[in-house]
């Protein structure tokens, strides 16, 4: 057999695993929002422009002081994280107490900012990134040719995914957050120094855009507006999975993507529209998306 | 009685604030080692918000306010608790996204010498087995023991327990009473806010009878009968 629905099964293979790399960045993206919105209540315009200084960091990192991609996808998070900690500290705080739309306004002109410093500094012709030596190359399965990379970014993002899910779901630590994201006063009152937990919540959640952008850094052009595109997907992602829900932010990143790239093969004129179709069919049959709980 | 003994709790001229609106306007009282003092009064005397201010939960309040002799009017919610106070809000706060295991061992410990688990499960045996069960997928009695037993962990000794038999059938309001008298007997200081008079008046030391955001009055257990006719008037009913 080497044809599926009349299309050669390696076009098919290959847009599959498109679709599951996009999704893998779809799914790590749109849980740092989930996240951020579910103890913030900040809908954090800034993920796309902080996926950005991720590879941004791993680059000069590589460039300037010789950092490895390997320390690069723990330096990087942890950099780009910080600055999310000061971000919280000084802007974010103030707002919390406000409608939605400060937070969205805030965390989107800080994207414009953040953006407009990068393009400065380095233009927006795009700058690439090594593939590190251990992942270099690809396997030929005999149906398809698969580059090792790639198939590191799927199952990277899999475990940073899931291992997520499974402390706030399984631990103790997540048992704080969830309360937190329900009722944080109550927690405050029962001992809990909540102010820091959502400094750090933010500054995890700013880490995971971090992680993605060093993650695709070998893959795309390292360039100021690498965020800005694939971050409103992203939001659309969050939209369908339902704001806030961790397990739905997941599935529906990965499950989106593929998607995406199935419709690649099957209808390629579709393939820049389909998830923000899928966006507004869901909105019209379950406005709080497909994992969030009714209101 | 309370003269001799040390003061948990000493509040003096609280005022507190939702936003704009002015709720307390001075409330003054004292609650010593292992009493048990009420605050009665009227839907909206303020006595939700007595406790809310004492946790530092209202968006503003001035006055004095000492736990253990500690001033605590500047200090943020979570160092309050850590001064060993135990909370059971109105609405009983159990966390629905947490399973009723996660609730009863999520809060830290606030001091030395909590209740082991065994004891709090002799006290409330219906919460037994019940672990692995969504916290708000308990009846709304267990519920209440679920929210009391979780404080009783921590090794608060001063519980602030606000309408714990609100809308809960005789048998269950029969076997909270069995739990406060039983938590007495252990020394723990208590705060109870409380409609329900019957259930509070057998139980209680004191009780501080609240109106307008202020305390109007103060009646020791032996004064009860004598003040009764006055009590009824105060609280309307
Ligand atoms: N979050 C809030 N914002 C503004 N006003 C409030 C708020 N909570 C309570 N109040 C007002 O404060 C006053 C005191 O309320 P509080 O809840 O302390 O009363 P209470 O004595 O506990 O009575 P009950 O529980 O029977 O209603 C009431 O007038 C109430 O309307
Ligand atoms: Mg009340």
């Amino acid at each position: 057999m080497s044809e599926v629905f009349g299309i050669p099964i390696q076009a098919f293979l290959g847009q599959l695993l498109i679709g599951l790399i996009n999704g893998s960045f779809y799914a790590i993206l749109s849980l740092g929002l989930a996240v951020i919105f579910g103890l913030l209540n900040i809908i954090n315009f800034t993920h796309g422009a902080q996926y950005m200084m991720g590879a941004f960091v791993a680059w000069m990192g590589l460039k300037y002081l010789g950092i490895n991609y390997w320390a690069a996808l723990l330096l990087s998070p942890l950099v780009v994280g910080l600055t999310g900690v000061v971000i919280e500290r000084l802007c974010l705080r103030r707002l919390y107490q406000l409608d939605h739309l400060y937070g969205l306004l805030l965390t989107f002109g800080l994207a414009l900012v953040v953006e407009g410093l990068f393009r400065q500094g380095y233009g927006i012709s795009g700058l690439s990134y090594p593939v590190p030596k251990l992942l270099q190359g690809g396997e030929n399965l005999g149906f398809m040719y698969l580059p090792i990379y790639r198939a590191w970014v799927v199952v990277a993002s899999l475990v940073v995914c899931f291992g997520t899910w499974y402390v706030i779901e399984r631990t103790k630590l997540g048992a704080y957050l969830r309360a937190g994201t329900e009722n944080p006063r109550l927690l405050q009152a029962f001992g809990i120094n909540v102010p820091v937990m959502v400094t750090l919540t933010y500054g995890f959640g700013v880490a995971l855009a971090a992680f993605a952008g060093v993650l695709a850094a070998p893959i795309y052009q390292v360039n100021p507006v690498m965020g800005s595109n694939l971050v409103i997907v992203v939001f659309a992602v969050v939209v369908i999975g339902g704001m806030g829900s961790i397990f739905g932010s997941i599935v529906t990143g990965l499950g989106l993507g593929v998607v995406e790239g199935l419709t690649k093969v099957f209808y390629p004129e579709a393939s820049a529209v389909v998830v923000f179709v899928i966006m507004a069919l869901v909105l019209l049959v379950r406005p709080a998306g497909l994992f969030g709980r009714e209101a | 009685m309370p003269d001799a003994t040390r003061e948990i709790l000493r509040v003096a001229d609280l005022h507190a604030f939702y936003g704009e609106s002015h709720v307390l306007h001075g409330v003054d009282f004292i609650v010593s080692e292992g009493e048990l003092v009420t605050l009665l009064g009227r839907n909206g005397a303020g006595r939700t918000t007595t406790l809310k201010a004492v946790l530092g939960l209202v968006d503003r309040r001035s006055g004095s306010i000492s736990v253990g002799g500690a001033e605590t009017v500047a200090l943020p919610p979570h160092r309050i608790a850590r001064l060993g106070i135990g909370y059971c809000p109105e609405e009983r706060g159990i966390f629905s996204s947490l399973t009723v295991e996660e609730n009863l061992l999520l809060l830290p410990e606030v001091g030395a010498g909590g209740m082991p688990l065994d004891e709090i499960y002799e006290m409330f045996p219906n919460l037994r087995g019940r672990g692995a069960t969504q916290g708000t997928r308990l009846s709304g009695g267990e519920q209440q023991m679920l929210a009391l037993a979780r404080i009783l962990r921590t090794g608060a000794r001063l519980l602030l327990l606000d309408e714990i038999t609100e809308g809960l059938a005789p048998v269950i309001v029969q076997s909270l009473g069995d739990a406060i008298r039983r938590l007495k007997e252990h020394g723990f200081t208590i705060v109870m806010v409380e409609q329900n008079f019957r259930f509070a008046a057998p139980l209680a030391d004191r009780h501080y009878v609240m109106e307008h955001g202020r305390v109007i009055e103060m009646i020791r257990k032996e004064e009860l009968e004598g003040k009764m006719a006055a009590l009824h008037e105060y609280l309307g009913v």
